[in-house]
């Protein structure tokens, strides 16, 4: 054998050997993350703000029991909120001592957590200590969760009808993007024909389309599945097609050589080779596709969480709508948060290469 | 683990080949006019000169990955059309495919092939034959340079080409690696006897490894003439014939003149 492959050998022999003392490349990487949470913290060693998050919300808990309420408000739910928050703060507290993790992720979150708590203890004290903000507009934080806890059959019913439709038609969405994106990002035919018609109505707002699809399709459901059909199938159909265009060359011609055939060129190279690109359009899908499912609730439907926003609104309950709001920024998180971890996943070879 | 099922051939030959292509402002340029070659199977062969003259366009026409304007080239007889992987193409770049890992990656001709199955086990071997073990799960951007381009060789040797070609392969890495790949080089045309071909800028390099060095002069791409090598295996670089022999292919590509010494690094 040559010296090459004595040299890789003992590479190889040192890796396992690095593996076993723990020195291992992604140990190493996680340490240096754990160095940069510190980082931004002002004050890296200090337990100063580990502390001050805490308090501030014993301080805001003191304050609205202390302090005279002036709103005619329920203010249990609220103080209940604020006890779950301490106690869970105080538990990680405790936590930081057996685990590295927990104690950079309580030492980097403390900061933003007391802000949160100021914001909110402010907010109680404009609201119903002193009354300074006009009613109904800007009700307080524990009317929001009163209402929360009132109302929360039809938000669960909401979140539901509106995931619904989101899942159906983000998925139905993003299968005929693929499919047309890699129509037209392979075939030269389908390309001329069909690229055309994805730039013309990509442009226009899927919102656009709501006075013809109430009279095309049988019921408001099927015209919002539509609608988020279409507005989810443009980017990505769009992001497909440049994906493949943009692949390398030789990437082909190296596959080719070995003796690819077509379903390979496609399936093995330009598909991978295009998914960083799929997924940009994905993201862009998500984005329009929340925006065009809040507007076609308000304008159609009779349930979803858009509905919910315009039915209080009628009401001049707007407590419920900045709930629903709530509702909202927690549902959509999660499926920003589901989306991140399928692309992480897909696109694990892409790791350390970006950046 | 049986590496050679099949019965090798692989005699390339080359007839009245020419080649021309537009540039991007618009000038006809003849990449290769009136090429005739005939390479037997079984033997190492450079094609050597100055940039422009035509050596990867010869490559790609053999390939498979272009065609020729007129003229016809054969393997074993047979007209070649197509890509097909009894040519196999070691490119310049590694070219691994990034989104797969390097056992993947070493295993795609077998997948390509649909025979992944059934051949599964050779991956393992050739993971070993490129010292690539405790790396078959890495991805391409996280081994190293020679790493990369040992993967990308056997890449191709997996199919057990009849011809494989290699199109400066060496040309991107540094002087210890590249020694050390041309020996790796060598130990594998010996055990299996395929027809290579091996386009580089390296004098040293095309005596090192050749049978013959075809040497290609540019604007129009041509043959100027073929050396043979008859130096016995295993060479030394600082053998007299040797540098000898590099002395006269230098005077022939006209790089001799000045008085400084030539830089033939890349």
């Amino acid at each position: 054998m040559s010296s090459t492959h004595k040299i890789s050998e003992t590479i190889s022999v040192q890796l396992q050997t690095n593996k076993k003392i723990g020195l291992c490349k992604g140990l190493n990487v996680k340490n240096k993350k754990l160095k940069q949470l510190d980082e931004t913290n002002w004050k890296p060693y200090s337990i100063f703000w580990q502390n001050m998050q805490v308090f501030i919300y014993i301080a805001a808990f003191i304050i609205n029991l202390m302090l005279p309420t002036v709103q005619e408000v329920e203010v249990t739910i609220y103080r209940i909120f604020l006890g779950i928050v301490i106690l869970f703060l105080i538990v990680r507290y405790r936590l930081t001592s057996y685990s590295e993790t927990i104690k950079a992720k309580n030492n980097h979150e403390a900061q933003l957590y007391f802000a949160i708590g100021v914001i909110i203890s402010i907010w109680d004290i404009v609201t119903t200590k002193f009354n300074i903000l006009p009613l109904p507009f800007f009700p307080s934080f524990a009317q929001i969760l009163q209402v929360m806890r009132e109302d929360y059959i039809t938000l669960l019913v909401s979140t539901a009808y509106s995931l619904r439709l989101l899942v159906i038609g983000f998925t139905v969405g993003t299968v005929t993007g693929l499919v047309t994106g890699i129509l037209i990002g392979w075939y030269k035919q389908w390309n001329y024909w069909l690229l055309p018609i994805i730039k013309i109505m990509g442009v226009i707002p899927a919102v656009a389309w709501i006075p013809v699809l109430m009279f095309i399709f049988p019921s408001s459901f099927y015209a919002q599945i539509f609608l988020i059909v279409l507005c989810v199938w443009f980017p990505v159909a769009y992001m497909t097609c440049s994906g493949i265009q943009n692949i390398q060359k030789s990437y082909f011609e190296a596959a080719r050589t070995l003796g690819a055939n077509e379903s390979y060129l496609v399936f093995k190279i330009a598909i991978p080779g295009a998914m960083p690109s799929i997924f940009t359009g994905i993201y862009t899908a998500t984005g329009v596709s929340f925006a065009t499912l809040i507007v076609s609730e308000m304008i159609g439907a009779k349930a979803g969480l858009g509905w919910y926003i315009n039915w209080a609104k009628g009401w001049s309950n707007y407590a419920k709508v900045y709930a629903s709001i709530i509702v909202m920024a927690i549902i959509f998180s999660l499926v920003m948060a589901v989306i991140y971890k399928m692309r992480d996943k897909v696109l694990i070879w892409q790791k350390g290469l970006l950046k | 683990m049986t590496v050679l099922e099949e019965k090798r051939a692989g005699k390339i030959k080359i007839k009245e080949v020419h080649r021309t292509y537009t540039d991007s402002s618009g000038n006809e340029i003849e990449a290769l006019q009136g090429i005739n070659l005939e390479i037997n199977q079984g033997e190492f062969v450079s094609l050597i000169g100055p940039s422009g003259c035509g050596k990867t366009t010869l490559m790609r026409l053999i390939a498979g990955l272009d065609e020729p304007q007129s003229g016809k080239l054969y393997l074993d007889d047979e007209v070649i059309a197509g890509t097909n992987y009894e040519r196999g193409y070691v490119f310049q770049q590694a070219n691994l495919f990034p989104w797969e890992t390097i056992e993947n990656n070493i295993g795609a001709g077998l997948k390509a092939r649909k025979i992944f199955k059934q051949r599964k086990g050779e991956v393992e071997h050739y993971i070993k034959v490129a010292g690539l073990v405790g790396f078959e799960k890495s991805y391409p951007h996280q081994v190293s340079g020679g790493m990369a381009q040992r993967a990308s060789l056997v890449r191709a040797l997996i199919n057990n080409p009849k011809v494989l070609l290699l199109d400066e392969p060496l040309g991107a890495l540094d002087s210890f690696t590249r020694y050390d790949l041309q020996d790796k080089l060598i130990e594998m045309w010996q055990e299996r006897k395929t027809t290579m071909i091996l386009v580089t800028h390296d004098v040293d390099e095309a005596v090192y490894l050749s049978d013959r060095i075809v040497i290609m002069s540019p604007r129009p791409g041509r043959i100027e003439e073929v050396v043979e090598v008859k130096l016995e295996r295993p060479r030394a670089r600082n053998d007299e014939r040797f540098l000898k022999l590099r002395t006269e292919i230098l005077e022939k590509l006209h790089l001799v003149s000045n008085i400084k010494p030539p830089d033939f690094s890349i």
